[in-house]
């Protein structure tokens, strides 16, 4: 449902408020401490974060994908281990459900993921198998109205503290890459899973991910998205959540760019060598000025493609254009975040040094840069020869 | 008991003030307007009294322009029950003086019979600290200004102030005007469920003419200034230097 003007201005600057406020002042501790702390978690449930973009009827915002994306251009100001937090719950752990789940379903774990009650999990990543995530071994064989599940998921963004997991796994042993692969929600609390130790990862400290180890894990087949008819047909519903979550992405890329440009301005503007502040060095302001650019023409794109997704249109390529342009983007932007700042932009005081290994990860998961200019190119192509 | 909440819509806190170029006043215009913050305390305050069962409905007023109607959304979304709109201007640069807010309220407070007035000790752009106290002699009612605690005690409040150098009590009857301070609570914020809930709560828009008061000002500003720049300060290099300086500069 789109909010009126009205409601959507006071959405985004409550939001903004509370990322100033509350989330910003915590991005150091959070840091260090490598957690969120339980109270901020309690913060960021009351905001109604976890349920941007699960239906009102089921108690969420119920956000359009151009107020999404604007919320996450708020929410991407702050450090990325926030969005992470409530990242899978508005995307790859709830979208499969809102969109291909049965009525039981939904009225089963969207309200508990709405509300952040519930913490979800998408597991699809394995060992070996990654870009490739059609070649996944993970398999559950059918054992009467059950299908018993095995296998091993790696970097898994919320396992350990996930009461939800989206298990991908092989139902048809015959069936060649993709095709025979089902969707499952598993309770965390399910006998045979058990949850690897914290990956111990570059940055985005106060965010974890681990591997998820499923040792003859017994699901109901009345727990595949959509109900047993929807058997064989995960992949499907993966495909159908990925344009949202590459926008999302997307855009909480262009908020770090954006915080990212404000520190390296005001730094600019403070710091003096030869005489005056480094601010009016030409080589600087090139600097200041390349990445306003390049941050405003993803913010564009992303706006664009996802008002295009709202009235309908098919936006799969350029949701791949954007998740490319805006991850990489924002790497530039804080590699010369970085250089604006000299040996303090090397330093743990500044927010620019975190931010850099933080955003680096944008460019790998939900489809690294490569997967996207494989998926732009081929349907290019695809198109083209039609 | 009813509570009633004045709201003023002010110039945000962060936003760093120019004056207009005549000299008139503070340039308003496309700057970032919030609730004036001590008024935020006084909703949080209302809204505590009503979620400990002291009071049981929370109206929220507005006089000034019609985008006010954003700041009582907001008193709406942080917990209030209905909101009441007074447009007694057009132009965003106009102020409501404290005399005309205290005769609005006045007529307001008349029809809803509150039993408490919860206002913020004074707005963060003016800084007049006179609309609540005008208010309780209009009506007659008791006051308890600067406070930095309250309980309601049967037909009594019982108001912390902060006055200079300590905190002094007392306690008044009911029904009073309430002025808040700093440190009586950290308001909660609109979380964004209860803003699309705060849709669905009503807002009655009125005119100050509708009252019978003539908002248009009394006062005349004359002049309107920037804060004067600080002027640089020097390093010294020992406490001698220190005390010799400022005996240079008869300071000591
Ligand atoms: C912090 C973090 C959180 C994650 N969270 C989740 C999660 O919640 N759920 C989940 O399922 N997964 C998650 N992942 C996994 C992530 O999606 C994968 O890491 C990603 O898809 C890449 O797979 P890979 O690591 O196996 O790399 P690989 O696929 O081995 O890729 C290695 C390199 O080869 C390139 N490459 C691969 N195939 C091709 C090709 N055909 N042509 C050209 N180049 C190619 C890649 O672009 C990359 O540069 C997470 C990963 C990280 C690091």
């Amino acid at each position: 449902m789109a909010l009126d003007k009205d409601t959507l201005s006071q959405f985004l600057d409550a939001l903004d408020r509370f990322v100033k406020e509350r989330l910003i002042p915590y991005e150091d501790r959070v840091a260090d401490e490598d957690v969120i702390p339980p109270m901020l978690v309690d913060e960021i449930r009351m905001m109604g974060l976890f349920g941007m973009s699960i239906p009102e009827d089921f108690g969420g915002l119920g956000l359009s994908m151009i107020e999404e994306v604007q919320a996450a251009f708020v929410l991407g100001q702050a450090s990325p281990a926030f969005r992470s937090l409530v990242g899978t719950n508005n995307g790859i752990g709830s979208q499969g459900i809102i969109i291909d789940g049965t009525d039981e379903q939904k009225a089963q774990y969207l309200p508990a993921l709405a509300s952040g009650d519930m913490i979800a999990s998408f597991a699809l990543t394995e060992p070996d198998a990654g870009s490739d995530a059609g070649s996944l071994r993970t398999t559950a064989r059918r054992d009467g109205n059950d299908f018993l599940l095995n296998g091993t998921k790696r970097y898994i963004t919320n396992a350990p503290r996930a009461d939800l997991f989206t298990v991908f796994a092989r139902t048809n042993p015959e069936a060649e890459g993709s095709a025979g692969v089902s969707a499952f929600l598993v309770e965390a609390g399910t006998p045979g899973i058990t949850l690897g130790q914290p990956d111990r990862k570059m940055g985005q400290k106060g965010s974890h991910t681990c591997d998820v180890i499923l040792d003859n894990v017994r699901v109901p087949a009345a727990n595949i998205i959509g109900g047993p008819d929807r058997l064989n047909k995960g992949f499907k519903t993966a495909m159908k959540v990925l344009d949202r979550g590459r926008l999302h992405i997307s855009a909480v890329c262009v908020g770090a760019a954006e915080r990212l440009i404000r520190d390296s301005l005001s730094y600019a503007m403070e710091r003096k060598q030869f005489g005056e502040p480094i601010a009016e060095k030409q080589l600087i302001q090139a600097m200041l000025a390349d990445s306003r650019a390049e941050a405003f023409a993803a913010r564009c794109m992303i706006e664009e493609t996802a008002r295009r997704k709202d009235a309908g249109q098919n936006v799969s390529t350029d949701a791949a254009c954007c998740k490319m342009f805006a991850s990489e983007m924002v790497g530039r932007v804080a590699d010369r975040a970085v250089q604006i700042h000299g040996g303090a932009g090397y330093m743990a005081e500044y927010a620019v040094e975190r931010f850099y290994r933080d955003v680096r990860l944008f460019r790998i998961y939900e489809g690294t840069t490569q997967i996207q200019q494989i998926l732009i190119a081929r349907n290019m192509i695809r198109t083209a020869a039609a | 008991m009813k509570v009633l909440v004045p709201v003023k819509r002010v110039i945000d806190y962060n936003v760093k003030v120019r004056v207009k170029a005549d000299g008139s006043g503070v340039d308003l215009a496309n700057v970032k307007m919030s609730m004036n913050p001590f008024d935020e305390i006084a909703v949080e305050e209302a809204i505590r009294l009503k979620e400990a069962d002291k009071a049981d409905e929370v109206v929220v007023v507005s006089i000034g322009v019609k985008q006010a109607q954003e700041t009582l959304r907001t008193a709406l979304a942080m917990g209030a029950d209905r909101a009441i709109l007074v447009v007694a201007a057009n132009d965003v640069h106009q102020d409501i003086e404290p005399l005309a807010v205290a005769k609005i309220l006045k007529a307001i407070v008349d029809e809803e019979q509150p039993g408490l007035v919860l206002a913020g000790k004074q707005a963060i752009d003016n800084d007049m600290n006179a609309t609540g106290q005008m208010l309780s002699a209009l009506l007659g009612w008791s006051q308890g200004t600067f406070a930095s605690e309250l309980d309601i005690d049967g037909d009594k409040a019982v108001v912390t102030r902060e006055v200079d150098g300590g905190l002094q009590t007392i306690k008044v009857n009911l029904p009073a005007v309430v002025t808040v301070d700093l440190r009586l609570n950290e308001p909660r914020y609109a979380s964004l469920p209860n803003i699309m809930k705060a849709k669905k709560k009503p807002l009655d828009e009125k005119t100050a003419a509708g009252y019978g008061v003539d908002s248009s000002p009394r006062l005349e500003v004359v002049k309107t200034t920037e804060p004067a720049t600080r002027a640089a300060g020097i390093i010294v290099g020992s406490v001698d230097e220190l005390v010799s300086k400022l005996k240079e500069a008869g300071a000591v």
